[in-house]
């Protein structure tokens, strides 16, 4: 199969993370055979140059091939720029963390930029300096054009991540139930149309799995579950409770201003990030 | 056969029983109709006409199963306040205008409405409505009628009743006192005894018909006058030609008004509320484990509502009380609401003469205790076991309902319980910005089993409840389902008493319901549960009462183990056709033989609900058996049993043994098998010994021989026959 991403980006600043942000993204490059590009809002120093050459000098002696970008303005003017400008394909982006909980949701700056950028973004929850395998994989199954592709690139990942499991979930909305549950007759019938949409959805997702090439899918357990449930809010939550290590989902195709102000989808997940996310656009 | 001929056959085959049901259904809802019609200001045969309509409209359209719709004590409340400010015929057009809103609130799929309530904030408005029917009531119940300006006004006056009930000059006055208190006291004690006889007729029953005979006895023997005061009888039950004749006819000329809008509003809020309790409550008493089609049945209600306003009667609601009864006394479909209906009007049509003989006092005594049993203490107790934030909820909807009204109590129950969930949780954010994040996430696990899996997040409390219990509705009740809550933050009250409630459900039919990823919670120790507090309460001190004593050496002396603590483990009884239409509360005194698998225990357990709920305890003794027999009950052969056994139980009958068929009373399902199963041996056995109900599952055996507590010298006969019938059946 094609590679899915040649250039990868990561925006970096002077930051307590900076060291593992910086480690994440070297070691991910290295998986994927990617040129890094780091980026960074502000003007060019020795200094500076010295710090992330330093911090990348493990990287650089496995052949890791990086770039430095320096440019001022604003943030997310500046990333959005270099990401067309550089033909970055995949950009990693810190998520933060809630105060006193688990939580982790998007910050303001990492929103505006996932909602325009028009490469893939994977969030990251927590980075850390050493490697914390990726041992399970839940990738979004909607019905829909681009999910052949999500689900291939899910199994890319995989693979190169050495994962030992991918579930795929089939996110089912209520709206597709037109049967309301009310008595045991209206139940029954809520019960077949159900086991029947639930057949369906795993054929069609099996249909997608069987196109994948073979070696793609050795040594991996591959899981479909259906759910009901809201869509794009339902997949993080399945994501929290089956402890999955990345979520992949693709985009919706435009945001609306409707669609902020009644999150819906991706919205759900930047406000509560369940893991690290991958979203393809 | 096809499916459709075949519940046809069974609806024919159960005709009688509902026709029975609906028998002793019409016979407390006499009583309950007239006086509720009467304590709402309204002319009393309303009440009945609310009945009548109910019965037969909801009989029909209705969604639930083993429901009675009648006029509710919820809306005494709101009705007096409709009719004393609207006057009649505009409260009638009030009533028709809630009925088409019920209807609307049915199609709009409303049925959930209920479930925004914080239970003890309905808990509050209930006993509210309860000191409003009992305060008004009580001064007519002891001939004493008065005018208070407030509800509160006329429970301040009680004690003045009380004293000058000594002063009472008047001999008609002080007969209707007399009356009036007897006809409490048969309230208060009639289920203290467990007579058969006395059990077939309903207590309010017994108060009319008593109250009926000693009118009689004044005027036919004693040849004179009726002596209570006649501003204390009943008045104006009219002819059925005469209701017809004089139609009221709905005044909607108030329509436009602020005052005719929020009596509707209030009428249908409250209709709406004890219907829907009543139902769900209902549902778990279910035999046939069957599920009710709430909003199918609001919209019969609605219909069933514009209706009767439209007769000149009240509004129609699901009324709980009567509903228990139907159930107890074998009630199956919706046939029993219809026939109760007939009964009814069969009543007003024959004896309209003599219930005008009725005194007012026997019916207010009726309603004194209903709203007695709303606003009992034992209902203030068990909120504050659960919690004392609780009973903030509680007192405040309460007080604000008595001094304001129902929609400002309820409301303001609401907003206090509100405003503790963020005092506890010191955080306001939590609930406003996960309110609407549809926070519950259910689907199947793969597997041969497929458990449901149900996580929550955020916090679960009565805002957001119904997100939960639609996903739960979704389950058949014969599954597994496990809830998980580790990734929420907050539970409450009114979710915690739910999900107890489902628990009780899906045990009974046959699934499994377990609630998870509690534990981390209990650092926290406001953290309100309902159940927690319900655990047993160990023996203070651990001294034991004289009889516990003597059960341990009687343990001592039989090679027992003895266990007094009380458990609510009993799932081993749920299969058992005796507690089927019963709620079991919890065992204790458990005398326990390793040995023979058997188990003497004292139990307690409920029958019916609210004013009709009883609570036995009984000596009963459960026998594991090592091998599969079939399913009966075998019981003395009684008045009772020839009762029911026209109401459409059959007795297997015994052509060898007509002493033993004409003795006992034998049930089960597969004939053929109990037939083959009762050998000569097995027959002369229970011939030769002492009368005990027994009763098998299949697996086990349950034998007690009253409902009461056994003595020690009954355990030891029990624990003997007992042992000698497995014997007989082991040896077979």
């Amino acid at each position: 199969m094609i590679k899915p991403f040649s250039t990868v980006g990561i925006g970096i600043t002077f930051s307590p993370n900076l060291e593992a942000n910086l480690f994440e993204a070297a070691r991910l490059s290295l998986f994927f055979e990617c040129k890094l590009i780091l980026i960074h809002v502000g003007p060019r120093t020795d200094e500076k140059v010295k710090t992330f050459g330093t911090i990348l000098e493990s990287f650089v002696l496995k052949s890791l091939d990086f770039e430095l970008v320096f440019q001022e303005g604003n943030p997310v003017d500046v990333i959005l720029d270099v990401c067309v400008h550089k033909k970055i394909d995949l950009l990693i982006l810190g998520a933060l963390k809630q105060e006193s909980f688990f939580k982790y949701y998007v910050g303001s700056i990492a929103r505006k930029i996932t909602r325009n950028a028009n490469c893939d973004i994977l969030l990251l929850i927590n980075p850390s300096v050493d490697r914390v395998p990726c041992q399970h994989i839940v990738v979004s199954g909607l019905d829909d054009l681009k999910t052949p592709s999500t689900i291939a690139t899910a199994f890319y990942i995989g693979h190169q991540l050495k994962t030992q499991r991918i579930t795929i979930v089939e996110e089912i909305s209520d709206h597709e139930l037109v049967i309301k549950t009310d008595d045991d007759k209206a139940l029954k019938k809520t019960n077949i149309a159900k086991e029947r949409m639930r057949l369906r959805e795993a054929s069609r997702v099996m249909d997608i799995v069987q196109k994948i090439d073979k070696d793609m899918k050795s040594g991996m357990l591959v899981k479909s579950q259906p759910i009901f449930g809201q869509r794009g809010y339902s997949i993080g939550h399945y994501a929290q409770v089956a402890r999955a290590d990345l979520l992949v989902m693709h985009s919706p195709s435009k945001l609306s201003f409707w669609d902020r102000l009644f999150p819906h989808d991706i919205e759900h997940i930047l406000t509560e990030l369940p893991t690290d996310v991958l979203i393809l656009r | 056969m096809s499916l459709k001929n075949q519940s046809i056959k069974k609806f024919f085959n159960e005709l009688p029983r509902n026709i029975f049901s609906g028998f002793v259904v019409s016979l407390i809802a006499l009583p309950l109709a007239l006086g509720l019609a009467m304590a709402s200001e309204a002319p009393p045969i309303a009440g009945i006409i609310a009945a009548v309509t109910g019965g037969l409209v909801v009989a029909f359209l209705g969604g639930s199963h083993m429901t009675i719709t009648g006029p509710g004590n919820g809306l005494v409340g709101v009705l007096l306040i409709a009719i004393t400010s609207l006057g009649l015929t505009s409260a009638y057009a009030a009533i028709m205008c809630s009925g088409l809103l019920l209807m609307l609130l049915g199609f709009l799929r409303m049925g959930k409405l209920a479930d925004f309530f914080p239970s003890s904030a309905i808990q509050g408005m209930l006993a509210a409505i309860g000191l409003i029917i009992l305060g008004k009531q009580f001064h007519i119940m002891l001939g004493n009628r008065i005018t208070a300006d407030s509800s509160l006004g006329y429970l301040i006056e009680i004690p003045a009743t009380l004293i000058s009930l000594f002063s009472l000059t008047d001999k008609g006055l002080i007969y209707a006192a007399i009356i009036g208190v007897i006809s409490l006291l048969i309230m208060l004690f009639y289920h203290k005894v467990r007579n058969k006889y006395m059990q077939l007729i309903p207590a309010p029953m017994w108060i009319v018909l008593l109250s009926i005979g000693f009118s009689y006895y004044f005027e036919l023997i004693l040849k004179q006058q009726n002596p209570i005061h006649p501003d204390y009888l009943i008045f104006g039950i009219p002819q059925v030609a005469e209701i017809i004749r004089d139609l009221p006819e709905p005044d909607f000329s108030l329509i436009g008004g602020f005052s005719f809008w929020s009596s509707v509003l209030a009428l249908t809020l409250i209709a709406s509320i004890e219907s829907l309790l009543s139902i769900k409550a209902i549902d778990k008493l279910d035999p046939d484990k069957r599920r009710s089609n709430v909003n199918r049945d609001l919209k019969a209600l609605g219909l069933a509502t514009v209706g009767s306003g439209f007769l000149g009667g009240l509004n129609v609601v699901t009324v709980i009380a009567r509903s228990s009864v139907n159930i107890n006394n074998g009630g199956t479909n919706r046939s029993a609401n219809f026939f109760h209906a007939v009964f009814l009007v069969l009543f007003i049509l024959l004896f309209s003469t003599q219930l005008a003989r009725i005194p007012l006092p026997a019916l207010m005594a009726i309603l004194v205790y209903t709203g007695y049993k709303l606003a009992s203490p034992d209902i203030v107790k068990k909120i504050f076991s659960i919690g004392r934030e609780q009973l903030i909820i509680f007192f405040v909807t309460l007080i604000i309902t008595l001094e304001v009204g129902l929609i400002t109590g309820i409301l303001s129950g609401v907003l206090v319980t509100f405003i503790i969930h963020v005092v506890i949780n010191k955080n306001f954010s939590l609930f406003i910005r996960n309110v609407l994040k549809p926070n519950v996430l259910m689907y199947k696990e793969s597997g041969q089993e497929g458990t449901y899996y149900v996580s929550v997040k955020h916090f679960c409390s009565f805002l957001n409840y119904y997100k939960l219990k639609e996903k739960l509705e979704e389950i058949n009740q014969s599954d597994d389902v496990v809830v998980d809550f580790s990734l929420c933050q907050f539970v409450d009250h009114t979710v915690m008493e739910n999900l107890n409630n489902y628990q009780d459900l899906f045990t009974k039919r046959g699934g499994h319901f377990e609630v998870l990823g509690l534990d981390m919670h209990s650092a926290d120790s406001e953290h309100p549960f309902a159940f927690r507090k319900h655990l047993p309460i160990p023996n203070l001190l651990g001294s034991f009462t004289r009889r516990q004593s003597s059960l341990q050496e009687l343990a001592a002396d039989f090679q027992l183990h003895y266990d007094a603590d009380n458990t609510k483990e009993v799932a081993f009884l749920e299969n058992f056709l005796f507690f089927r239409t019963k709620e079991i509360d919890h065992i204790f005194n458990q005398l326990i033989d390793n040995k023979m698998g058997s188990d003497i225990f004292d139990i307690e357990f409920s029958e019916g609900e609210f004013i009709a709920k009883e609570i036995i305890r009984s000596t009963m003794m459960h026998i594991r058996l090592d091998s599969e027999i079939p399913e009966f009950t075998i019981d003395r052969e009684g008045l009772l049993e020839r009762f029911y056994s026209i109401a459409g139980y059959r007795d297997i009958p015994f052509e060898n043994h007509p002493d033993f068929s004409r003795r006992f009373y034998l049930l089960g399902d597969d004939e053929q098998a109990i037939k083959a199963f009762f050998d000569t041996e097995l027959i002369h056995f229970f011939e030769s010994n002492r009368y005990f109900h027994v009763e098998s599952n299949g697996k086990a055996l349950l034998l007690f021989s009253k409902e009461r507590l056994a003595s020690l010298k009954e355990i030891k006969a029990l624990l003997d026959f007992g042992h000698r019938l497995k014997q007989v059946i082991q040896n077979k």
